[in-house]
């Protein structure tokens, strides 16, 4: 095997050295029984010709990346600049590990450096950290980082976030023993902010939210007291939209994936997570602080690992270790590559486009928006008759992927698809969404 | 060094130094001397309520972090602000301008159940 | 290290997207001025020229697998296959949205099944989860199946987790976001765990106990058997941290050993590369009690079809957004289709037999605090090296000679401690250059002990001043202040 450089002569070598006569003297501290009870995988060993046949059989089996997507939902078709992936294809960045000795790792310690201020800068907050896992686990360790703060046993969570989000929020909120009360949704698709309970650790709000609708930030942090503001966002939205930040949220959360990573069935992911300065000592994961060498070179290092498991243990502010470094480096090159300007141009075709097609739905006969309220790159229509599963067959036999009416009907909108509409669907594809719903193909 | 006779001590390297009803606390040299640089200290709130033996507050070097406890039950009424902005004062005069917060003493006895000098110095010999 | 904000004035960077090809309105009209952006962020626009010639500079200061021995402790190191990285990015794969209908991504969930069905086979363990993305999530997600567990049978009272004074700091965070307090059982000297020590605590208010297997010692808990008979009669749960897997996958399985819990972590032990960091994938493992309670969605097979089953009223319910690492997963499962069962045996043999050459030979050098049988990896002491020389100083001076130090100052329960861990993938030639260079280190300590206090001198930069670091935090660039 090409991976294990030994040969049986090195093998043979090294036995003799320490003292041994075979390898399975080496296991000898394993109970018989337990190597005994081993059954093997009765899997044989391939060469690589044949597995990659194999893996491209199963690739080839994805009939999803031959359509059209006009699915989002917090992972959505964004173009990714080539440069991007050659950049960070390096292996000096995807072959290290966590930076743990920072003078052999200037690399990638300078791009988490720069990922955070990229973040604090995209979001409007003092500090980011270096990564979570993804979008959603970074709102949970956001909820858990409130109730650190504020210890009321309550968090207050819209009703209009993303399903997956509210899941992964739901296990850990449980475990941790915080109540989650829901703030329902009006009409407009934003929240109901008369709605909102007292005695609150944090509330969450999302913008865009699951309806693509943007919620109205501003002076809402006036309204909940001393309970945190916790910003779930788009990183790409905010190329054009005024961020969070700005209106006095605490935490900010994310998913980073619409900043240069692949789709990839969900995952890995990017979870993005800022906050104020004043939060420093509560904030989970890694962060690079700026520091200076021996010889007083500026240089970078891990920070402020007093909070970390590997020190604090079963008082730190998350047992997150491994994060997800490599995608916060591929969404700073992204970054880096498109500029502000790019980020402003990607994000107002997106916009373009998304309103573009939504009006052109809402006069057909038989479609109407759900909502009204100002919306980014995502809306949910409504086809009137009941018939949403029928309207997402037509458009997948045209070729595009739409996703179940199911996900809006979790929300409690029934009979609505939600479309997503980014900077790589074109005039044509969008006229040919409209002419299948109208009936003329 | 030589620990002040003036001082009383605990075991788990806190200094107490009674100023009437009061009892002024830092950490011992020997505790800053384990610790290394001190990057950052986490005072107690300013009219909260201490146990003795109870947490009064965190010191943090750049690899470790060691919990500060009350050497004696009563009420917060003072905090060294000076240390947030330089933490290092712990470092520099641990006994002295690294004090850390001003306890009003609830039951002056519990001071006879601190260490003498001697006793501390025998402690971390 | 300039960064790319220091990289002098705005340059071209437009041509990536095209023009609007509908009509365009601006922001301002859809949305009303109030919420859109009043200040641009502060990223550069900047050539591809540029921003390539920036970051490759920047790779270059970096350490990986590729350039040589990686021997961290606990965190196998291994040489990354190139092919899992071309299938993974396979567009079949990479395109695929989770949103979409499973007709649409029968190969993904056919690859996600199989994949579940041979780590099963792996662990001798009946069910198993791909959606952890980490060692440490898959350890919360299995504190969160102890819950659920007791949870479920009334038994609420247990709250205790025990761990070994040896454990990975992540082991006690986990559990304690999970809701759990940690109790700590010491090591005996043999540097296993101390079995009246454990009987001592086991009554019922405890869960269950976490252990890594072989421990962070490199040592195989020979008791294993009555570590976890033990914590079973009293009514607990057994968690088996996977890290150290590399040790006996092929020969042994955590089923077979008392194991309720068991997270692999694919990024160690399957060769998916660590990324700097992340993302891995931390899949996790359970026994028969504990099967209803996994995450939702699960993969599930009916007839020929793959189908992601959400009915399960159990379930502690998502760690995920969607699925987990599944791009990660898919650079696994091409490593196990190549290995084999003969090639999982093949790893442990090696990494076992390369662990033991290193530590015969270094402890002549070093002192060996455990000297017995090590499995894949060893802990050595700096201690008594020289006077004034600490583990710190062997690791920066490793550096100058061009190697990743090992794990140091790890686990707490070695003073001066060298975690060393040389993985199946460096050859006999690789490993005595690896110890003559750690030997030469032993003899400067003693003879020129200021090579090691002031090394490195060869790297990117010298070392680093940590306190500054933590003591004046700056985590953002420091832009000019704006003009007024």
């Amino acid at each position: 095997m090409r991976y294990i450089p030994n040969a049986d002569a090195d093998r043979r070598a090294m036995l003799r050295d320490i003292g041994r006569s075979s390898i399975d003297e080496l296991f000898a501290d394993i109970p018989q029984s337990v190597i005994d009870a081993y059954r093997p995988l009765d899997l044989p060993s391939q060469s690589e010709l044949e597995v990659y046949g194999e893996l491209a059989r199963l690739a080839e089996a994805n009939e999803a990346p031959g359509r059209v997507p006009l699915v989002g939902g917090g992972v959505y078709d964004h173009y990714i600049p080539r440069a991007v992936h050659h950049v960070a294809s390096r292996s000096e960045f995807y072959t290290a590990y966590t930076p743990y000795q920072p003078e052999i790792s200037q690399g990638t310690l300078t791009v988490m450096f720069e990922f955070q201020t990229m973040i604090s800068e995209l979001t409007g907050m003092e500090i980011a950290n270096a990564s979570m896992y993804d979008g959603a686990t970074a709102l949970a360790e956001a909820v858990l980082m409130a109730e650190r703060i504020r210890k009321r046993g309550r968090v207050a969570v819209a009703a209009n976030l993303f399903s997956h989000d509210r899941r992964v929020v739901d296990t850990y909120a449980w475990a941790a023993g915080i109540e989650l009360v829901e703030v329902p949704f009006t009409p407009t698709g934003r929240c109901d902010l008369a709605r909102l309970p007292e005695n609150i650790s944090a509330f969450v709000v999302q913008s865009p939210n699951a309806f693509g609708i943007l919620e109205p930030l501003n002076g809402l942090k006036a309204r909940l007291g001393d309970a945190l503001l916790i910003a779930v966002t788009y990183p790409l939205a905010l190329g054009i939209l005024e961020p969070p930040g700005t209106f006095g949220v605490d935490i900010v959360v994310g998913e980073g994936q619409c900043l240069g990573l692949p789709m990839g069935y969900g995952g890995p992911l990017l979870g993005l997570f800022a906050t104020r300065k004043e939060h420093l000592r509560q904030l989970p994961g890694r962060v690079a602080g700026r520091t200076v060498d021996a010889d007083g070179r500026i240089g970078y290092t891990m920070t402020a690992q007093t909070r970390e498991q590997h020190i604090r243990r079963e008082k730190a502010t998350s047992n997150i270790c491994t994060n997800s470094a490599h995608c916060a480096l591929t969404a700073t090159v992204y970054l880096a590559s498109i500029g502000a300007g790019g980020l402003r141009q990607v994000a107002l075709l997106n916009l373009e486009k998304a309103h573009y097609l939504a009006a052109r739905i809402a006069k057909l006969k038989g479609y109407s928006l759900v909502f009204d309220g100002p919306f980014f790159n995502e809306f949910v229509v409504r086809p009137s008759g009941g018939n949403a599963d029928a309207v997402r067959e037509r458009l997948e036999a045209g070729g595009f992927l739409v996703e179940s009416p199911r996900a809006m009907a979790d929300l409690g909108v029934p009979n609505a698809l939600r479309l997503a509409v980014t900077e790589r669907r074109t005039q044509a594809e969008l006229d040919r969404v409209v002419d299948i719903l109208g009936g003329k193909r | 060094m030589a620990y002040s006779t003036a001082y009383r001590y605990t075991k788990e390297h806190e200094w107490v130094k009674i100023e009437g009803n009061r009892a002024r606390v830092g950490i011992t040299d020997h505790a800053q001397a384990e610790l290394g640089d001190v990057v950052f200290v986490e005072l107690p709130t300013v009219g909260a309520d201490v146990k003795q033996g109870g947490l009064l507050g965190t010191v943090e070097s750049v690899k470790a972090v060691s919990d500060v406890y009350a050497p004696v039950s009563g009420k917060v009424v003072e905090v060294n602000r000076d240390l947030e902005q330089s933490p290092e004062t712990v470092n520099q005069s641990p006994h002295e301008a690294g004090w850390i917060a001003v306890i009003q003493l609830a039951n002056p006895s519990e001071t006879g159940s601190l260490l003498d000098a001697a006793a501390y110095e025998a402690l971390i010999a | 290290m300039r960064t790319i904000f220091e990289r002098g004035a705005a340059e071209a960077a437009d041509g990536i997207f095209p023009a609007c090809d509908v009509p365009a309105k601006g922001a301002a009209a859809w949305l009303g001025a109030d919420l859109v952006r009043s200040k641009p962020p502060r990223i550069p626009d900047t050539s591809e020229t540029t921003v390539v010639r920036h970051y490759t500079r920047l790779c270059k200061l970096n350490y990986g697998v590729d350039d040589g021995i990686y021997p961290l402790g606990s965190c196998t190191m291994k040489y990354n296959p190139k092919v899992n990285e071309d299938t993974a990015a396979l567009p079949g794969f990479a395109d695929a949205h989770p949103a979409a209908d499973e007709r649409y991504v029968q190969g993904s969930l056919e690859l996600l099944y199989e994949l579940t069905r041979l780590l099963q086979g792996v662990a001798g363990l009946p069910a198993v989860t791909l959606q952890p993305v980490a060692g440490a999530h898959g350890e919360l997600t299995g504190m969160f199946l102890f819950r659920k567990y007791f949870e479920s049978r009334g038994e609420s009272r247990r709250t205790r987790v025990l761990l070994p004074d040896s454990a990975h700091g992540t082991n006690p965070a986990s559990a304690a976001v999970a809701g759990f307090s940690v109790t700590e059982i010491p090591s005996n000297a043999r540097g296993t765990v101390d079995l009246d020590a454990l009987r001592a605590q086991l009554d019922d208010t405890v869960a269950g106990i976490m252990l890594t297997v072989p421990n962070t010692l490199g040592i195989f808990e020979e008791n294993i058997l009555e570590v976890t008979r033990a914590v079973h009669e009293a009514g607990g749960l057994c968690y088996f941290d996977g890290a150290n897997l590399n040790s006996f996958i092929g020969r042994a399985r955590p089923g077979d050993m008392g194991a309720d819990v068991f997270h692999f972590n694919l990024h160690k032990t399957l060769s998916t590369p660590h990324g700097g960091g992340g993302p891995g994938a931390g899949a996790v493992a359970v026994s028969e009690p504990l099967v209803d309670f996994l995450p939702v969605p699960r993969v599930v097979k009916r007839r020929d079809r793959y189908a992601l089953d959400w009915d399960c009223p159990g379930s502690i319910g998502s760690v995920h957004s969607f699925f987990g690492n599944v791009l990660v997963a898919i650079k696994a499962y091409t490593y196990i289709l190549q290995l084999g069962d003969e090639g999982l045996r093949a790893v442990s043999d090696n990494a076992v037999l390369n662990a033991n050459y290193l530590q015969e030979r270094l402890k002549r050098t070093y002192v060996l605090p455990y000297d017995r049988l090590c499995k894949h990896e060893f802990v050595l002491s700096s201690e008594g090296l020289a006077k004034g020389v600490t583990t710190l100083d062997v690791a920066k001076r490793l550096i100058d000679y061009g190697i990743h130090p090992p794990t140091v100052y790890f686990p707490l329960i070695v003073h001066e401690a060298l975690m060393i861990e040389p993985t199946e993938t460096e050859s006999k030639e690789t490993l005595d250059r690896f110890a003559e260079i750690l030997e030469r280190i032993a003899a400067e300590a003693r003879e020129h002990p200021e090579l090691l206090h002031e090394a490195p001198t060869r790297a990117p930069v010298r070392r680093l001043d940590q306190t500054a670091a933590a003591r004046n935090p700056v985590f953002t660039f420091p832009f000019e202040a704006d003009p007024a």
